[in-house]
């Protein structure tokens, strides 16, 4: 079936926009004939994950692109990319990883991108609207926007978005369209105590789990509280992203297209009810470690997805505890926290600042450590608060895992050794 | 030898010979191939070990991460990419790798999509031919 184009893609794809244009046009088009979709339609911004991931292709893909006049034609904000772009000498990475890395992040922003840096671009610069159709990339800034914030987009990977940004198109398909957004399964939570849901690490650990449950549905959890926070959003989004597929899901009462059970499935029933107890999510988050407590650490990796100005506040609280008890770092434990420019920017004119450079915490900005060559063979044990994280240590840099709390992680750093309380607060 | 032709869908359009390599579990390129030998690298699966390099892969579906774009890609930059895939679900996820790849190299990896009791009905070392409108040959 061939896919009903419109005067303007015609043009694109006759070059009448310029090389690159007509190339990312025939990428898109040829994409649309492999997912079935009947005609193309307008996004109104989008989001590069193609800028993360260094490989000889991609940044051969991009240079091609911008040689050949490639412009963005909607806002575009680009996700981390593989290097801290001012600071990487201090994390030890080789010189020509480092020169290749600039060029792909050049690539990009001389095709227009706006230099976010960033894998929680909700939390930072053109947060998208209600019902905006979006073209965005990073799974779990997929699955904040649509679940959380409404926008619609489907999954963009590699390759796929920046033409998308190029010529402002996509197939018309999948969560673009209304009729697919209903929710398909309910998740409910039937016997967990409101107070273990004010912690963010509660939020990691249930997106592991409803991510593991969910397969390719789209889940609707019942019995959120309705004042979750951005942030425990964000470490849902990232959990459920990384154990599972998940690129949308509904909260009754918390989201907006989910006021109800009813408006959440469009009227239907849901194809399955599952319960969650607590006693699941006790399992999910042992799921989240391969270490034992009493475990030497050696690394805690905080801002996964990255950290915002709040999040850099709860951990000035947490230090300023520990040293007004005489507590310091151990020596032979680094502390990293990765973020993005805007909330660093925030941070460094805050009050605490100084408590989290003087206790030795290195702030890392526009990368990710899955993506910079930073983390030294010699570690064996990382303990993190993100389920993300904890999910793809063990398997990407070949390390032991510890998930905990941000204070349990901040105790550890203190002692030295992995150390977390019972139960999942 | 018999000869028997089944009717696919091309994803990629594209001609293809070679002997098929089969895997019944999905795989993911990402984690799952080397792109630098084109051996099958996850661990976990039966057919690890196996090289894919210029057969015709035989596996039921992609999955996981949409960083296997990226890895096919780069099996087709370094001749270490299969002939051909043979599938019996459309992975997006692929088809971009191999349709971008197309578009700057000129050089694809032909993709088929099989109904399920023609996919199963291949067998490891058939000689298959495949054709741009997804006919596939095979001699046993």
């Amino acid at each position: 079936m061939a896919v009903k184009l419109s005067t303007r893609d015609e043009q694109l794809l006759d070059g009448q926009h310029g090389k690159a244009a007509r190339m990312a046009m025939r990428i898109l088009v040829r994409m649309a004939e492999v997912q079935g979709a009947a005609e193309m339609m307008d996004v109104r911004q989008a989001h590069i994950d193609g800028c993360g991931l260094l490989s000889d292709t991609g940044l051969e893909f991009a240079e091609t692109l911008a040689a050949n006049g490639g412009k963005v034609s909607v806002p575009t904000t680009l996700n981390m990319g593989p290097l801290d772009l001012q600071n990487w000498r201090q994390f030890g990475v080789d010189e020509d990883f480092a020169a290749k890395a600039i060029r792909q992040a050049k690539a990009y922003t001389d095709m227009g991108c706006i230099p976010t840096w960033t894998c929680a671009p909700y939390q930072s610069y053109l947060t998208p609207r209600f019902g905006q159709q979006i073209a965005w990339g990073e799974s779990n800034a997929i699955c904040y926007a649509n679940s959380v914030l409404g926008a619609r987009t489907n999954r963009y990977g590699d390759f796929i978005d920046i033409c998308a940004a190029i010529t402002g198109r996509v197939p018309k398909c999948g969560l673009h369209l209304e009729e697919n957004r209903k929710g398909q399964i309910l998740l409910r939570l039937v016997d967990i105590d409101p107070a273990i849901m004010q912690s963010n690490a509660f939020y990691a650990v249930l997106g592991h789990h409803i991510g593991t449950v969910s397969g390719d549905k789209i889940p609707v959890i019942e019995g959120l509280p309705v004042d979750v926070s951005s942030d425990q959003f964000k470490a849902l989004c990232a959990a459920a992203a990384s154990s599972g597929a998940l690129a949308l899901f509904h909260a009754i009462g918390v989201t907006p297209e989910a006021s109800n059970l009813d408006q959440a499935f469009k009227g239907r029933k849901p194809e399955r009810v599952i319960d969650i107890h607590l006693s699941d999510l006790q399992k999910s988050r042992a799921d989240l470690s391969t270490t034992a407590e009493g475990d030497k650490l050696d690394l805690v990796v905080l801002g996964c997805p990255h950290f915002s100005f709040d999040e850099f506040r709860e951990l000035a609280m947490l230090i300023r505890a520990e040293t007004e008890k005489g507590k310091t770092l151990r020596p032979d434990v680094r502390f990293i926290v990765i973020s993005c420019h805007t909330s660093y920017a925030l941070f460094q004119r805050s009050e605490f600042f100084n408590v989290l450079i003087d206790f030795g915490v290195e702030v890392t900005l526009d990368t990710c450590i899955f993506h910079t060559p930073m983390v030294s063979s010699a570690t064996k044990v990382i303990m993190t608060n993100s389920g993300k994280c904890a999910y793809y240590a063990p398997g990407e840099l070949g390390v032991q895992v510890a998930f905990g709390s941000m204070a349990e992680c901040v105790e550890s750093a203190v002692r030295g050794y992995v150390c977390r309380k019972e139960g999942l607060v | 030898m018999t000869e028997r032709t089944l009717l696919g869908k091309p994803i990629v359009a594209g001609s293809a010979k070679g002997k098929a390599l089969v895997s019944k579990e999905p795989l993911s390129f990402w984690g799952g191939i080397s792109p630098r030998t084109g051996e099958i690298i996850d661990r976990r699966l039966q057919r690890s070990g196996a090289n894919v390099a210029g057969r015709i892969f035989v596996f039921p579906q992609g999955k996981g991460s949409s960083t296997s774009s990226a890895t096919l890609m780069e099996c087709i930059k370094t001749d270490v990419a299969p002939a051909a895939i043979i599938n019996i679900k459309v992975d997006p996820i692929l088809a971009l790798g191999s349709i971008v790849s197309d578009e700057l190299y000129q050089k694809a990896v032909p993709i088929v999509v099989l109904a399920e009791k023609d996919f199963f009905s291949i067998k490891e070392d058939d000689y298959l031919t495949i054709e741009p409108n997804g006919t596939v040959k095979i001699n046993t």
